[in-house]
């Protein structure tokens, strides 16, 4: 749901009177606090994407960090220089203790986002938010059509329930971002998702095609697009920004499985991003838990979150250069991109310090890389529903 | 291709930062930042200057003024510059106009 927060997007016209600030400082200061950070605050959710980018292994409600717990979080993000969170999961309308948790945010100064799939919120719970200092609200969508969005979320009504939901938060006032997770089922409806932006009347569109690893990786043969596919996506996409500028804002995450050179993930391990698992876990990435061998600091511990950040085992392990292996290790690429995604790499190749295999440097792309596009082409349609039992695979009639 | 929340920017415009727009002053990064969706921009002193004056109740030409009081500066030029600042900021969408007031 929130595979953009870890790519920045930055505005290709800035001026120089407002520059944006990631953009100006992302090599002076790089390993200072993050501006942003993601809060993971449940795993629980109604909807059960086949490409969820929570992990596999989710946390239980019982492991969740309490109110005041999460209120302590939120002081000390704002005491060490984070200026933005965004509440996301799972579904982060599914912890009662959400309105408390965001007026707290805003009382410590932060600038809350939430990021949610709508379907659990009330008008009058989005007027509460609203009124607890929420300052935007991004909402996913699985596609334009009832039939269709609400198969792949897995949940009867969902899409339904998102188009109110979105008109309930332009009628509050609030910025809505259209979050579109894309993939094979669903890519022939992107004009039509651009189109429905527009009439809910979004400031933002998120194009984000869907990142292999986690429950994609076990979903990958039903969602991987085809390379006719992906550009028609960019070629679009492109359009579409020439024609809605200043009227929509599109960002827009390429899928790097197709690309010669990976996706420099998460800004670099540890340089501008954490996140913060619903347990507690300060992650480099929320999907970092994937990648086993690595002991993860948690809020709960005796450290602070900024000790975590500077000084933890888990980040400081593929921080910067150093951990780099040949053809890394030499390449002329390697402070541009930092290798690619260590998860992607992990998952493809048994060890996170390879190369990701997205590089076509990587002595596993072609093998790896041909094989995906054979799944792109094949039959299979079937989808693994996210859920805490591991996974249900789909129904041969589709429910 | 302007929506309907688009502003054009005047002499005569009153505008205000909308809600889901911060200006803040960072104080870990002793730098003043704009707050937004996905977004932490970073005004310059001039910009932060200007935004500061917009209350809702000056309009561009009284914030102006001020500016060229302050600096003994051409009012002319000032308001220029004034007006291409905030409307690169309404054409980010980060820019609204204050509502009429009754009284």
């Amino acid at each position: 749901m929130s595979d953009a927060l870890g790519n920045p997007t930055i505005p290709p016209d800035a001026s120089d009177s407002l520059a944006v600030l990631e953009k100006q400082r992302s090599t002076a200061e790089t390993f200072g606090i993050p501006l942003a950070v993601l809060l993971e605050i449940t795993h629980r959710c109604p909807l059960q994407c086949p490409y969820c980018s929570n992990p596999v292994e989710l946390d239980r409600s019982g492991k969740e960090l309490t109110t005041e717990e999460w209120k302590k979080v939120l002081s000390e993000l704002a005491e060490i220089g984070v200026l933005q969170v965004h509440f996301s999961g799972g579904e982060p309308t599914a912890r009662k203790d959400l309105v408390e948790l965001v007026k707290h945010a805003s009382d410590v100064g932060l600038y809350t986002n939430l990021i949610t799939s709508a379907v659990l919120l009330t008008r009058e719970r989005l007027s509460e938010l609203a009124d607890a200092g929420l300052c935007h609200v991004q909402i996913s969508f699985q596609g334009v059509e009832e039939a269709l969005a609400d198969r792949v979320g897995g949940y009867k009504n969902g899409h339904r329930k998102k188009l109110e939901v979105a008109k309930w938060t332009r009628e509050l006032d609030l910025p809505l971002t259209v979050n579109a997770v894309m993939h094979r089922q669903n890519l022939h409806q992107l004009p039509d998702i651009i189109q429905m932006s527009i009439d809910l009347d979004a400031d933002r569109l998120e194009v984000a095609n869907v990142q292999y690893y986690g429950w994609a990786l076990k979903n990958r043969a039903a969602l991987m697009p085809t390379v006719a596919q992906l550009d028609e996506c960019t070629r679009i996409v492109e359009e579409a920004r020439e024609r809605l500028k200043g009227r929509l804002t599109i960002d827009y995450v390429v899928p790097d499985y197709y690309a010669l050179r990976p996706k420099k993930c998460m800004g670099g391990w540890g340089r501008q991003f954490f996140n913060i698992s619903p347990a507690g876990k300060v992650l480099p990435c929320h999907a970092a838990e994937s990648i086993t061998g690595l002991d993860f600091e948690s809020v709960r511990s005796n450290h602070s979150i900024a000790w975590i950040w500077q000084n933890s085992d888990a980040f400081n392990r593929y921080r910067g250069t150093g951990w780099m292996k040949e053809p890394c290790k030499s390449c002329e690429f390697r402070e541009i991109d930092f290798g690619g995604c260590r998860c992607q790499a992990f998952a493809l190749t048994g060890d996170a310090a390879n190369t990701d295999p997205a590089c076509a440097l990587s002595p596993l792309h072609e093998t790896i890389f041909k094989q995906a596009e054979r799944e792109a082409e094949g039959e299979t349609n079937r989808f693994l529903y996210r859920n805490f039992a591991g996974g249900t695979l789909e129904s041969e009639n589709g429910a | 291709m302007a929506g309907p929340r688009h502003i054009s920017v005047s002499e005569a415009s009153r505008p205000v930062l909308p809600r889901h727009a911060k200006l803040k002053y960072d104080e870990t990064r002793k730098v003043w930042v704009i707050l937004a969706p996905e977004r932490v921009l970073a005004p310059d002193e001039i910009a932060v200057e200007v935004l500061q004056l917009c209350n809702g109740e000056r309009n561009v030409g009284d914030v102006s003024d001020q500016l060229a009081a302050k600096y003994a500066a051409p009012r002319e030029a000032i308001l220029a510059d004034v007006i291409v600042m905030l409307q690169d900021l309404a054409d980010k969408g980060f820019l609204t106009e204050a509502r009429e007031k009754t009284s």
